[in-house]
């Protein structure tokens, strides 16, 4: 085990997976950083440094900065993987789907079903999302609602570097298309990661972070902390919650969660994410559709508000699910006999 | 350079074939018995046949929602494809692409595709593959004179430039872009070229409704980009359309007598019977041969997708993932 970074874990994922396999390559604006500068090559090494030395080690075939043109870098990540690479492909900010999304939505995640399953499409697509940089409406949304809801799509949200690390090589090695979604707001957090340079996490498999026997808390990214802690509080009054970190939203691990509400009776989602048709919307239903009998309380989303993400320090803080609005929906499903 | 006679009555039937596997369908549509939508590429013929003639299976192309003709001249199979244009589960696509997602990825077609402007940028990741295997190989992009004014074209473009991927923007302009003129849509003086020689691009012009114009074009543009280095190029093809936007289309907005004038003038089939036989390099007699046999392949593969099993509810659930 080694200590490191979120972020590290993206990068040391990264160049492993691109020395373990010539076909994997990367592209990205400003992955490099300083192409075309006084400065020179790797002057910046990715704004998220999830592409530090990378350049240095692989070279411009493999390692290709791009002009900012997302549609360009999306349609070029599904011609490569049609064409026997592994592209990684960065979207600097997760937000940009909205420049890009033809070449996602109608490319990269039809093609295997519209060619009739005679092709794969091996692309991992990483984006940077999540508010907490008080970084406004264009630069803080978290976006897996959108594409979880598209068919060909895998969707992936690591919480720890740990995650990270077994997730992002499961994706790099997948022949599916793969969104990897990395919280901004995580990059910075540190943790025990495997040294196995074969370590992977499959997907659709949710980790219970914390285990009880009175509620099931459902979350994953910068929230999944809360959840967390919320749980940790609630110990010294003899209130035990399950808290599970869902790793992928597509394929989505229902076993885990229906298992944990079974015994506990009760369901918070909590999702950065706004809560109409919202994975917290999805989760309550299914659960409502296939657990109805064991539940003792109403499932409940806890969401943002239907708003774009706000600028200002305080507003921003008053947008995002806090560590008090969890605990109050905890104490709420918790009033139902 | 003077083409062998058998390069000859290949490059012939080839285009034969996209005649007349469309004029069949084009027939075929009017009875209800095809569903969807289907868009015509009659009259272009020598654009698809002149560039496809030049490539091996290991170079790819990526198509438009017009894609049957380059779908053909790559090497698609045709019986495969009458299957998935009738919705057959032997289709090439198994009855789940249709007529506007037709590939078939091993033989170097990575697509038709639906949504216009859409192919450019996945050639450049087709050309970038190609330039970091040093083969030689190259990527086509066919854009009309509708997809040349998409956003994705021009970012395709410079990313190529910049890349130096091993791209080839092939651009025909029929003259219409959907219902409209490209006098009206292009506002670079009817001119589609001078937009990638604006990227950066080394750029050609010819005639599409001339094979031989089109193909010793492409013999100069694929020289120029099979030398790793070299990067991307472009070019323009002037040809016509002979049906409308789209199967059903009413095409109000031709001018008189326009169908028939380029049905009598600008036929790339007529064009090139004329040339070779003036020439002296083939015999009526050859290219009537091929025209009979040719019409009985397209009614075979008819015969068979009309007989060709139908897929099933349980068909709808496969091949989305590999794994999930």
């Amino acid at each position: 085990m080694a200590k490191m970074m979120y972020r590290d874990a993206v990068v040391s994922t990264i160049a492993e997976e691109m020395e373990r396999d010539e076909n994997v390559v990367c592209l990205g604006e400003d992955i490099v950083g300083g192409m075309g500068t006084p400065g020179g090559p790797e002057a910046i090494g990715g704004i998220w440094s999830t592409s530090t030395g990378l350049f240095g080690k692989f070279g411009a075939d493999r390692v290709i900065d791009t002009p900012i043109s997302e549609s360009a870098i999306m349609g070029a990540a599904a011609g490569l993987a049609l064409s026997g690479k592994r592209p990684i492909a960065e979207l600097m900010f997760a937000d940009f789907i909205g420049v890009s999304l033809d070449q996602i939505w109608n490319q990269l995640a039809k093609f295997r079903y519209m060619f009739g399953g005679k092709t794969k499409c091996p692309a991992v697509i990483r984006m940077a999302y999540g508010a907490g940089y008080n970084a406004a409406a264009q630069h803080s949304q978290a976006v897996h609602q959108i594409l979880t809801g598209m068919p060909g799509l895998k969707v992936v949200m690591p919480t720890t570097p740990a995650d990270v690390k077994g997730l992002l090589r499961t994706a790099i090695r997948d022949d599916d298309p793969v969104i990897f979604l990395e919280h901004k707001a995580l990059y910075g957090v540190t943790g025990e990661v495997p040294d196995d340079k074969d370590f992977m996490i499959p997907f659709g498999h949710a980790r219970l972070s914390r285990a009880g026997q009175d509620v099931t808390i459902v979350s994953t990214g910068l929230l999944l902390g809360f959840c967390e802690a919320v749980a940790d509080k609630l110990v010294a009054e003899g209130i035990g919650c399950d808290v599970i970190d869902l790793r992928t939203t597509s394929p989505l691990d229902e076993e885990a969660i229906l298992d944990s509400v079974e015994v506990t009776g009760r369901l918070i989602v909590v999702d950065e994410a706004p809560p109409r048709c919202s994975l917290g919307a999805d989760i309550c239903a299914m659960v409502a559709e296939k657990a109805f009998a064991s539940l003792k309380a109403p499932p409940l989303s806890v969401n943002p508000p239907h708003t774009p993400v706000p600028f200002a320090r305080e507003l921003e803080s008053a947008y995002l699910p806090s560590v008090d609005k969890i605990e109050a929906a905890v104490r709420k499903v918790l009033s139902y006999r | 350079m003077q083409l062998s006679r058998d390069a000859l009555l290949r490059a012939y039937r080839q285009m034969k074939v996209i005649r007349e596997f469309e004029e069949r369908l084009h027939v075929d549509i009017q009875t209800g018995e095809i569903a969807g939508f289907t868009h015509l590429y009659c009259g272009q013929e020598a654009v698809a046949v002149g560039v496809c003639e030049h490539l091996s299976v290991e170079d790819k192309i990526v198509s438009t929602h017009r894609g049957h003709g380059h779908c053909l001249a790559k090497g698609c199979d045709v019986n495969g494809m009458m299957k998935e244009i009738w919705g057959s589960r032997e289709g090439l696509c198994k009855g789940k692409g249709g007529s506007m997602h037709i590939a078939d990825v091993d033989k170097g077609m990575l697509g038709a595709n639906g949504i216009v402007g859409a192919g450019s940028p996945i050639a450049v990741g087709a050309g970038i593959a190609c330039k970091i295997d040093g083969k030689g190989h190259v990527a086509i992009t066919f854009s009309g004179d509708g997809a040349c004014n998409q956003g994705t074209t021009f970012e395709a473009m410079n990313m190529a430039v910049v890349t130096k991927a091993a791209t080839i923007f092939v651009f025909e302009n029929n003259h219409y872009s959907e219902h409209t003129g490209f006098e009206y849509a292009v506002g670079t003086q009817k001119d589609i070229a001078s937009r990638a020689e604006a990227f950066g691009m080394k750029v050609w012009r010819g005639d599409g409704t001339d094979f031989f114009s089109v193909f010793e074009t492409m013999r100069e543009v694929l020289e120029y980009v099979r030398v790793p280095g070299n990067g991307p190029a472009a070019v323009e093809f002037d040809t016509e359309r002979f049906f409308g936007h789209f199967e059903g289309d009413p095409q109000r907005y031709r001018g008189p007598g326009e169908l028939d004038r380029i049905r009598e003038f600008r036929d790339c089939l007529k064009n090139f019977r004329k040339s070779v036989t003036d020439a002296g390099l083939l015999e009526h007699a050859d290219l009537d041969a091929l025209d009979a046999e040719v019409l009985e392949a397209i009614e075979e593969s008819v015969r068979q997708a009309k007989a060709a099993d139908r897929p099933t509810a349980e068909d709808v659930l496969t091949d989305v993932y590999i794994s999930y």
